[in-house]
C-alpha cells in the first residue's frame, strides 16, 4: 500500500541516503563483518550527507529537524540495502535524544557541533553482567567527590562501545529512600578518560559489523558538569526514551524483513528445481503472499507509531506493542525467506543468512518480547 | 565579474531498470523511473569544485526534457547549483542529437554564459557527440572528454587522457567542455543541500522562448529513425565442458566454432 507520511523533500533525502548506501556502505558489509565493526571515517561521511545533523539544532550546524521521519528514512534504507549500522543507529536515535533533552547551554556547545559534522559519536551504557531487564538493579556506582564524581563498575552488551568517543552511562549516585528506581543518574564519560577501559568487542551471532563492547570503569574521575539532566532522576529519563528506541529497532525490524521478502522473490525466479522455477511452486507463492500481508500489517502499525512519536502521543505501551509485532514478524518472515533459497540461504555468501542472523537479536536488545508483554499487560488495568 | 556556468543535464532512465519502448519506438518513460544521468554529475561536480575556487560564478543547469525532468534539475541543485533552465515542449517529443544540440545551444545563448559542462555521454543514448555539436553551433572551442580540469583568468585547462598518450589542452572562454568518469565521484546532494534547492528558482521555457520552429525538433525531423526495438533474448543456460580428458580441446573449438579467437 502506498505510504502517506513522506513529501517530496523526504523522497529527494531518500534518493540520497539510497546512492550512499549502495555505494558506500552495502559494498563493504563483509570487509566490516570480518572486522566486527565499521570504520569510524563512515560517520564523517554520513555527516557529510547531512545524517549525523537532522535533529541537531542549526545554531550548532545542525539541521534543525523536529521530526523522526528523516531518521526513518535513513534506517531504513540501511534496512532495504540489507546492511547495518548498529553504533550509527543507537546513536542518532537512542543517544542524542537525550542530549537534546537535558544537555544544558555549556554541553551544547561543548558537544553539538561535533555531533553534527560528525566528529563525536555516543553510545549508551545501562546494561550490566548483572542486569539487563532489571535496570533498577545496576550496581555501577559514581560518587560525590568536590567538583567531579568517581565512576565505579562494568558494563556489557555496548553497541558502538569501541568507537564510541562519548558514553552515557547510568550509575547510582545515591542509594536513599526506598524506590531502587531513585538515585540513577547519567554521567557522560569521555574517550581517554583515565581509568575508563574498553574491553574486548563481543563476537556475536549476528550484527557483526557493528561493535559490542564491555567497558569498565576503574576510579574514572567524570566532572560533574559532565551529568546530564537532573542527578538521582535517570530512570525517568530511561523510560520516557524508551518509545523511540524501540520504534527505532521495529523500522530496522521492517526494513531488513522488506529486504528479506525481496532477495528471496529475486532468487526464487531464477532458482530451477524438478525443472521448474521455485516460484511456480504454489508453496512458494503462498508463503510470500503471507509475508508480503504480514509485512503490510507491520508498516501500518509502524507508520502510525512514526506520527504518534511526532506529535508526541506515543505511549510506552504502545511502542511496546509495536516492537512486538515487527520484530517477531521480521523473525517469521526472513526465516520463511531463508526456507526458499535452500541450503545457499544458509551460506554466509547470501546476504539473506546475514538477515537471519542479525535478526535474532531484536526481540532481546531494546527490551526482550518478554518484557514488551509486562509493559503492555501493565497498561490492561489487570 | 560573475562566470556563468552552465551544465548540460540529462534526465534518463534508471540504468538498473527495464527498457521499454513506446509504440512510435522512443523510450518509455512512464514505465520506469527517471533520474539525473549519472554521468552528468561528474559535470555538476566538476562546475561546484570550478564555482567553489572562483571568486564570483553562478551556476545554471539546464535540461531538455518532459515534465518529470524537473527531478534531474532539483537534484542537481540540491547538489548546489545556483539555479535551473528547464526547455520543455510537446513538440520536442522524439528529437534526435541534432535537434536536441540546437535547443540547447539557443537556450545556453538565451541564459548567457562563459563555460558550458556537458558529461561524457548519456546513460541511455550514450551518442557521447552532443558537446561537440553543442560546441560547433554556440562557434566555441570545444575540450571534450576531459579527466581534470581548472579555470583561471578566463583560460580553461585540462587534461584528456587517451589510450596511448595524454594530451594537455587549454581554450580561452567561452567554450564547451566534457567530463569523463574519471574527473572526480561526485558530491551526494546533502539534507541541507535539498532543503535550500526548494529555494532556488528553476524557470522553464517553450521553443518560442529560446526562438525555435516546431519543424526544427521532434521526431518527425530526425535525422535517424529507429525501424525496430527488440528486447534483448533472455539469458540462455552457458555451455559445460565436462573434461574427459579432452577438455582443452574441446574448450578450444568452442571458442573457435563462436569466432571468439
Ligand atoms: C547486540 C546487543 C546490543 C546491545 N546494545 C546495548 C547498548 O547499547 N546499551 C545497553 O545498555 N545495553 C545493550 N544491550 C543489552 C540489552 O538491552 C539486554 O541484553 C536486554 O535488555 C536483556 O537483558 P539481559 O541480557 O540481561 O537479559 P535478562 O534480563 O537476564 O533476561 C533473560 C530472560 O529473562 C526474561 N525476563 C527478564 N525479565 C522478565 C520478566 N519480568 N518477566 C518475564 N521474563 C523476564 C527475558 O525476557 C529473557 O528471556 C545490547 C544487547 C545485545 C545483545
Amino acid at each position: 500500500m502506498e505510504r502517506n507520511l513522506f513529501d517530496e523533500q523526504h523522497d529527494a533525502f531518500r534518493a540520497t541516503v539510497r546512492q550512499f548506501m549502495a555505494k558506500e556502505v552495502a559494498p563493504h558489509m563483509p570487509e566490516w563483518e570480518a572486522a566486527g565493526m565499521v570504520p569510524r571515517e563512515l560517520f564523517k561521511k554520513t555527516a557529510q550527507i547531512g545524517i549525523n545533523g537532522l535533529q541537531v539544532p542549526e545554531a550548532f550546524g545542525g539541521a534543525g529537524v523536529d521530526s523522526f521521519l528523516l531518521n526513518a528514512i535513513v534506517f531504513e534504507e540501511i534496512g532495504y540495502a540489507a546492511a547495518s549500522l548498529g553504533g550509527l543507529q543507537v546513536h542518532l536515535n537512542t543517544v542524542l535524544p537525550y542530549f537534546l533533552e537535558y544537555a544544558n547551554d555549556e554541553q551544547k556547545s561543548r558537544w553539538f557541533p561535533g555531533f553534527a559534522d560528525g566528529d563525536l559519536i555516543a553510545s549508551i551504557a545501562m546494561t550490566e553482567p548483572g542486569t539487563g531487564s532489571d535496570l533498577a538493579g545496576m550496581t555501577t556506582t559514581a560518587v560525590r567527590d568536590g567538583d567531579d564524581y568517581i565512576l565505579n563498575g562494568a558494563k556489557t552488551f555496548i553497541t558502538g562501545g569501541i568507537n564510541a568517543d562519548l558514553v552515557i552511562v547510568v550509575a547510582r549516585t545515591s542509594r536513599d529512600g526506598d524506590n531502587r528506581r531513585d538515585g540513577l543518574s547519567l554521567l557522560v564519560v569521555e574517550a581517554g578518560m583515565e581509568g575508563f577501559v574498553r574491553g574486548r568487542n563481543l563476537e556475536k551471532l549476528g550484527l557483526k559489523s557493528s561493535d559490542t563492547a564491555e567497558l569498565l570503569f576503574d576510579q574514572v574521575r567524570v566532572p560533574a558538569r559532565n551529568v546530564l539532566g537532573a542527578e538521582g532522576g535517570a530512570f525517568a529519563m530511561l523510560t520516557s526514551n524508551l518509545a523511540q528506541e524501540r520504534l527505532s529497532i521495529s523500522i530496522t525490524a521492517q526494513a531488513t524483513a522488506t529486504a528479506a521478502l525481496n532477495l528471496a522473490i529475486d532468487y526464487v525466479r531464477e532458482r530451477k528445481v524438478f525443472g521448474r522455477r521455485v516460484a511456480d511452486f504454489q508453496n512458494t507463492k503462498f508463503v510470500l503472499a503471507d509475508c508480503a500481508t504480514e509485512l503490510e500489517a507491520a508498516q501500518a502499525l509502524i507508520d502510525r507509531a512514526i506520527l504518534a512519536l511526532d506529535t508526541g502521543t506515543l505511549t510506552p505501551a504502545d511502542a511496546a506493542k509495536v516492537k512486538l509485532f515487527a520484530t517477531e514478524t521480521q523473525a517469521r518472515v526472513i526465516d520463511r525467506c531463508l526456507q526458499l533459497h535452500g541450503g545457499y540461504g544458509y551460506m554466509r555468501e547470501y546476504p539473506i543468512s546475514r538477515l537471519y542472523a542479525d535478526a535474532r537479536v531484536t526481540r532481546i536488545f531494546g527490551g526482550t518480547s518478554e518484557v514488551m508483554k509486562s509493559v503492555i499487560s501493565k497498561s490492561l488495568a489487570l | 565579474m560573475t562566470m556563468r556556468i552552465v551544465v548540460c543535464v540529462k534526465y534518463v532512465p534508471d540504468a538498473t531498470g527495464d527498457r521499454y519502448f513506446a509504440d512510435d519506438l522512443t523510450t518509455d518513460r512512464e514505465a520506469v523511473d527517471g533520474l539525473l544521468s549519472e554521468l552528468d554529475e561528474y559535470a555538476v561536480e566538476q562546475a561546484l569544485q570550478i564555482a567553489e575556487a572562483a571568486d564570483d560564478a553562478e551556476i545554471t543547469v539546464l535540461t531538455v526534457g518532459p515534465e518529470d525532468a524537473k527531478d534531474a534539475l532539483r537534484k542537481a541543485l540540491s547538489m548546489g547549483a545556483d539555479k535551473a533552465l528547464h526547455v520543455e515542449d510537446d513538440a520536442l517529443h522524439g528529437t534526435d542529437v541534432l535537434g536536441t544540440s540546437l535547443v540547447l545551444a539557443k537556450a545556453v545563448e538565451h541564459t548567457g554564459y562563459d563555460l558550458v559542462l556537458c558529461g561524457m555521454a548519456s546513460t541511455d543514448g550514450g551518442m557521447g557527440v552532443l558537446p561537440a555539436i553543442l560546441a560547433e553551433r554556440l562557434g566555441v572551442p570545444q575540450m571534450t572528454l576531459l579527466s581534470e580540469l581548472a579555470v583561471q583568468d578566463g583560460v580553461v585547462t585540462g587534461r584528456r587522457d587517451g589510450d596511448s598518450a595524454s594530451e594537455e589542452l587549454r581554450a580561452v572562454l567561452p567554450a564547451v567542455v566534457s567530463v569523463t568518469d574519471q574527473s572526480g565521484e561526485a558530491r551526494y546532494p546533502s539534507f541541507k543541500g535539498i532543503m535550500a534547492a526548494k529555494k532556488k528558482p528553476l524557470e522553464s521555457l517553450d521553443l518560442s522562448d529560446v526562438g525555435i520552429e516546431e519543424d526544427q525538433v521532434g521526431l518527425e525531423n530526425a535525422w535517424t529513425t529507429v525501424l525496430e526495438a527488440t528486447k534483448r533474448p533472455a539469458r540462455t543456460a552457458g555451455t559445460i565442458v565436462n573434461d574427459e580428458g579432452e577438455g582443452g580441446k574441446q574448450l578450444a573449438a568452442y571458442l573457435a566454432d563462436g569466432r571468439f579467437v
